[in-house]
């Protein structure tokens, strides 16, 4: 009878696999960039059309004006500001105006944010600002669907239920952020 | 003999052969979400912070402006300058840009398209209002400005 003959194992070595993955793990461990795509959206408005310029009258008590100079000095409301993450609750009452003021807005209706900026201004002081004035009317927008701010900004709007919660945040408050074009000297 | 021998003999080795299993899953994960970035950044990028962001829902329909100081300001000056795809255009251009990538887009969805602007904190608001009039004319009027997300200890 023929013995069988020993052979050699006719396996692969495998114990350099981790190594080779490893490898290829940390190149793609560096070269990855998480996608970064959160941000402040906003919808400009659409181009003036030169026949119909209408002039429309706005109430100087609806009007909550902010401006930034070329040396990123703050004027709200015609006094000056130091510390801008004050406008949010500024604008939060001026949109409400849950005490009748007359110096403040007549309905959350009525209210418009006049938002005007110098050429000079720095761009990280126009996000700051431009964050308190969006932050205030999420803030409104959350405690009247009775949700967190959070919340309420990822609701998917694809969803019926999610749709239905962001329609009673906004409804009758348009936020109403009126970007001017700036001035062109700085000041 | 010592009391105290060892009755097992179990082999005290961790088993070592779902290690490339387990790796091999971590790079699959990485090289799914890695997106390799075709343009080459050449301004400067330091995004300012703001706390109310919200999320692109469908990231196809986002073009990309970067906005700031060239790098090799030896070449390109210190000016501020605006930076789409791979090359420096100036704000008048802007319309033929939009329109350009509003073609690569399916018919129903141009007007949806979003500009996401990366601007450098230092640059100045002269330049984004240039870039946000031409956005108008070019009626691309969604814009995003990108920032990170303010902490409340910073």
């Amino acid at each position: 009878m023929a013995r069988k003959k020993e052979r050699a194992k006719a396996e692969v070595n495998t114990g350099s696999m981790a190594d080779i993955a490893f490898l290829l793990l940390i190149f793609f461990l560096v070269t990855t960039t998480i996608a970064s795509d959160k941000g402040l959206t906003l919808t400009l408005p659409p181009e003036p059309d030169d026949a119909e310029q209408v002039d429309v009258k706005i109430k100087d008590r609806n009007l909550f004006k902010v401006a930034i100079n070329s040396a990123d000095r703050l004027l709200v409301e015609g006094e000056r500001l130091d510390d801008y993450t004050e406008i949010k609750d500024m604008l939060i009452e001026h949109i409400l105006n849950p005490s009748n003021n007359p110096e403040l807005s007549e309905s959350p209706q009525d209210a418009i944010v006049s938002f005007k900026t110098d050429r000079g201004t720095s761009y990280e002081i126009y996000i700051n600002v431009l964050d308190q004035l969006q932050g205030a009317y999420y803030q409104i927008y959350a405690d009247r669907a009775g949700i967190s701010v959070d919340e309420y900004r990822s609701l998917n709007l694809n969803n019926p239920k999610e749709q239905a919660l962001y329609d009673k945040g906004k409804k009758d408050i348009p936020m109403a952020i009126s970007i001017a074009e700036p001035t062109n000297i700085g000041g | 003999m010592s009391k105290f021998k060892k009755k097992s003999n179990a082999s005290q080795e961790i088993p070592t052969s779902a290690l490339p299993d387990i790796i091999f899953m971590l790079l699959f994960f990485f090289m799914v979400t890695t997106v390799l970035r075709e343009t080459d950044i050449m301004v400067e990028q330091t995004i300012p912070k703001a706390e109310q962001l919200k999320k692109i829902e469908r990231k196809s329909l986002v073009k990309y402006l970067y906005i700031g100081k060239p790098k090799q300001t030896e070449k390109f000056g210190g000016e501020a300058k605006i930076q789409a795809n791979d090359v420096f255009i100036e704000p008048r251009d802007i319309l033929l840009w939009v329109a350009r990538e509003k073609d690569k887009l399916a018919e129903a969805e141009r007007d949806k398209i979003t500009i996401a602007m990366k601007v450098d904190s230092e640059a100045k608001m002269g330049i984004i209002t240039d870039v946000q009039q031409q956005l108008r004319k070019a009626n691309a009027r969604k814009l995003m400005y990108n920032t990170l997300k303010l902490t409340k200890d910073n």
